[in-house]
């Protein structure tokens, strides 16, 4: 399993040379990440090249990374006041909409699409990150007109992340309710969400309003880096495996 | 002369032939479609950000619902993406367990599919066929999960438990005398491994007895043959998985190719179509449930001889067992971490991907070290055939879409998650 990876890990550096802005390997699965601008002459690459042959999208993923790394509970010692009051509202299932963060307290680009691949010919699969350039706009070279399974997966990006695919048929929120505002799954709109909707019998029809619900998201989010969880031997052997 | 020209229809969310809550707007020149536009979505519960917002082994629970025809399946996906995370292997009884599991929830699923597909179609009689069997094989859920549907069995690092040595007895009651009651008891008697081996041998007859109905049955070729064929290439294209692709004749399975668990410890046989329609596809998931039930014996042979673990012996992952909590300081406290924060994966990302009865159902993770899973990717098979439901009906009748979804075998809670 290592070799064909090692084998596929040196085909794409050799004919993408100079266009991965990254490769890596890990258990068993490789990554590669690459400049919007490139995406679409490599991802036809991808398809039709013979040693390559990935001919089918499996998944294309919208990603946030503007709450990555961030805990709620870094306190280190137990204080008389119990852990629960060291606990802050950092992420989206703790806040509601007017005490949501604002967004650039991050490092790097914020979004980003991921593609899975696989080639049912080599029997192979590979991981393409693409970053959005711009946090306000964010906007990718769509692949419907390379992989025609692209159109329902960049429709649900664009929708619950606000992804734009350039040249994508018919970019419609497809998940969300009709008349939806806001990109759900960023990580600084609240898991309570906006508004919330219900029948007014005095209307006599559906109405929309303000969520009434508080977060109650109850175990904070923490990392941990005591000795189980700083070595990376985990990492390296499950690669080989 | 009239003018005639082209109409939109509305079909669904709550049509019976609309399998959940699919609103389809089609646009139509008489009987004949000319466009489909699947409007989904009216199910989406935001899985992906509630398992955001929760400790890994909270959201095993959301799983099930995902594909709430197939649950353990679900389970099994999301369980291996953390598990290759963790880098932890489960026991091979645990990874036997989970494969005869795997198999059981696709008869269950390819049941469901098959009822429901020929109810949609007219067949009547096939949807109370295929329940009296699904009944036997939700009892070995509840048998070992206390639930019939929604079970949360699998957990990373195995399964939530050992096989049970009894079942459940049914009760004499008002609707049940004391002579039903023994009739139905007859196969409990022993344990859960001899109650689906009893029923791994009635099965084959009864898939006959499906087949009589319908592999020849006129009325069900001529709604089946030649609609919506799909050719390998554009199968390709359109991120088909599973049943679908080989249905069009892809030789393509994960539990052969890609083998995870113990899948690669039995044997069997991968059943391929050759024009691609929605008969092909329907003799590929019949031939399936066959080749399950091949499995599923195996299993059950392997497990009554090899009694061992079924979950990773790592308090930090799974928790002590009940007793051992009730003896011993550390594992109370192991247990009260595991149950209050959960534990923290390492930083990374993963795909882990099962042959799911309807297709490849994967999961992506990204992990950043926390207890919690920075993104979950759920990806249904489901929702990539449904995308290429417009291709397929156009230019077919309508009544023709009926079979259509049926043959894609669409369920709601995968594809608007």
């Amino acid at each position: 399993m290592s070799e064909k990876l090692d084998r596929l890990a040196a085909c794409l550096e050799k004919k993408f040379k100079g266009r991965l802005l990254g490769l890596t390997q890990a258990r068993g699965e490789i990554t590669i990440q690459v400049a919007p601008d490139d995406w679409l002459p490599l991802a036809r690459m991808l398809r039709d090249d013979p040693e390559l042959g990935f001919e089918m999208l499996v998944d294309v993923c919208g990603v946030d990374y503007m709450a990555y790394g961030v805990t709620e509970w870094a306190t280190e010692a137990s204080s008389s006041e119990g852990f629960s009051r060291g606990v802050e509202a950092a992420t989206f299932g703790r806040f509601t909409f007017d005490e949501a963060p604002a967004a650039g307290g991050h490092e790097g680009p914020r979004f980003a699409a991921v593609y899975h691949l696989l080639s049912i010919s080599h029997n192979h699969r590979l991981r393409v990150r693409c970053f959005c350039p711009d946090d306000e706009f964010p906007v990718l070279p769509s692949a419907v007109e390379v992989w025609s399974c692209a159109n329902w997966f960049e429709r649900e990006a664009f929708d619950l992340f606000g992804i734009v695919f350039e040249g994508h048929p018919d970019l419609r929120r497809i998940l969300t309710d009709y008349g939806f505002v806001g990109h759900p799954f960023r990580k600084d709109f609240p898991l309570v969400g906006h508004v919330e909707m219900r029948y007014d019998p005095e209307q006599q029809r559906v109405i929309y309003q303000p969520v009434t619900i508080e977060p109650r998201v109850l175990v904070p989010r923490v990392i941990r880096d005591d000795h189980r969880y700083l070595d990376d031997s985990a990492e390296e052997t499950s690669a080989d495996a | 002369m009239p003018e005639i020209r082209n109409y939109t229809l509305n079909f669904g969310p709550q049509h019976p032939a609309a399998h959940g809550v699919l609103r389809l707007v089609l646009e139509m020149d008489g009987e004949v479609v000319q466009r489909a536009d699947p409007h989904i979505g009216l199910l989406h519960r935001g899985t992906e950000k509630l398992a955001e917002s929760k400790p890994y082994n909270q959201s095993i629970g959301y799983m099930d619902r995902l594909d709430y025809m197939s649950m353990m399946c679900n389970e099994h996906g999301y369980c291996m993406a953390i598990e290759r995370l963790l880098g932890i292997e489960p026991p091979l009884r645990a990874q036997y367990i989970r494969v005869m599991f795997d198999e059981i929830t696709r008869i269950l699923n390819h049941l469901l599919w098959l009822g429901t597909h020929a109810l949609d179609v007219g067949a009547m009689t096939m949807f109370l066929y295929c329940f009296r069997e699904r009944e036997d094989l939700v009892d070995c859920y509840e048998a070992v999960s206390g639930s019939r549907m929604h079970a949360t069995y699998y957990r990373p690092g195995g399964v939530a438990r050992d096989l049970p040595d009894t079942m459940a007895q049914y009760q004499p009651s008002r609707w049940k005398s004391k002579a039903d009651v023994a009739v139905l008891n007859k196969e409990r008697q022993g344990g859960l491994l001899d109650f689906i081996e009893a029923f791994t041998e009635r099965f084959p007859t009864k898939v006959d007895e499906y087949e009589t109905l319908l592999t020849e049955n006129r009325i069900w070729r001529q709604r089946t043959v030649g609609i919506g064929v799909v050719d390998p290439e554009r199968a390709l294209q359109l991120g088909f998985t599973g049943p679908m692709l080989r249905g069009s004749g892809v030789e393509w399975d994960l539990r052969k190719k890609q083998p995870y668990a113990a899948y690669d410890r039995v044997d069997f046989d991968i059943p391929v179509g050759v024009n691609g329609d929605s008969y092909d596809r329907y003799l590929v998931r019949m031939e399936e449930m066959r080749q399950s039930n091949r499995i599923i014996r195996q299993c059950v042979e392997w497990l009554k001889n090899n009694p061992g673990p079924v979950r990773v012996d790592d308090r930090k992952i799974m928790a002590p067992a009940r007793e051992e909590m009730k003896a011993d300081m550390e594992s109370l406290i192991h247990h009260f971490k595991l149950f209050t924060e959960g534990y923290c994966v390492p930083q990374g990302e993963a795909y882990a991907t099962v042959e799911h009865p309807k297709g490849e159902f994967g999961v992506y993770m990204i992990s950043d070290g926390a207890n919690k899973p920075y993104r979950v990717k759920v990806r249904p098979p489901g929702y990539v055939h449904l995308s290429a439901l417009d291709e397929m009906s156009r230019g077919h009748m309508l009544a023709d879409v009926v079979t259509l979804i049926g043959s894609l075998d669409i369920v709601f809670g995968e594809i608007d998650r």
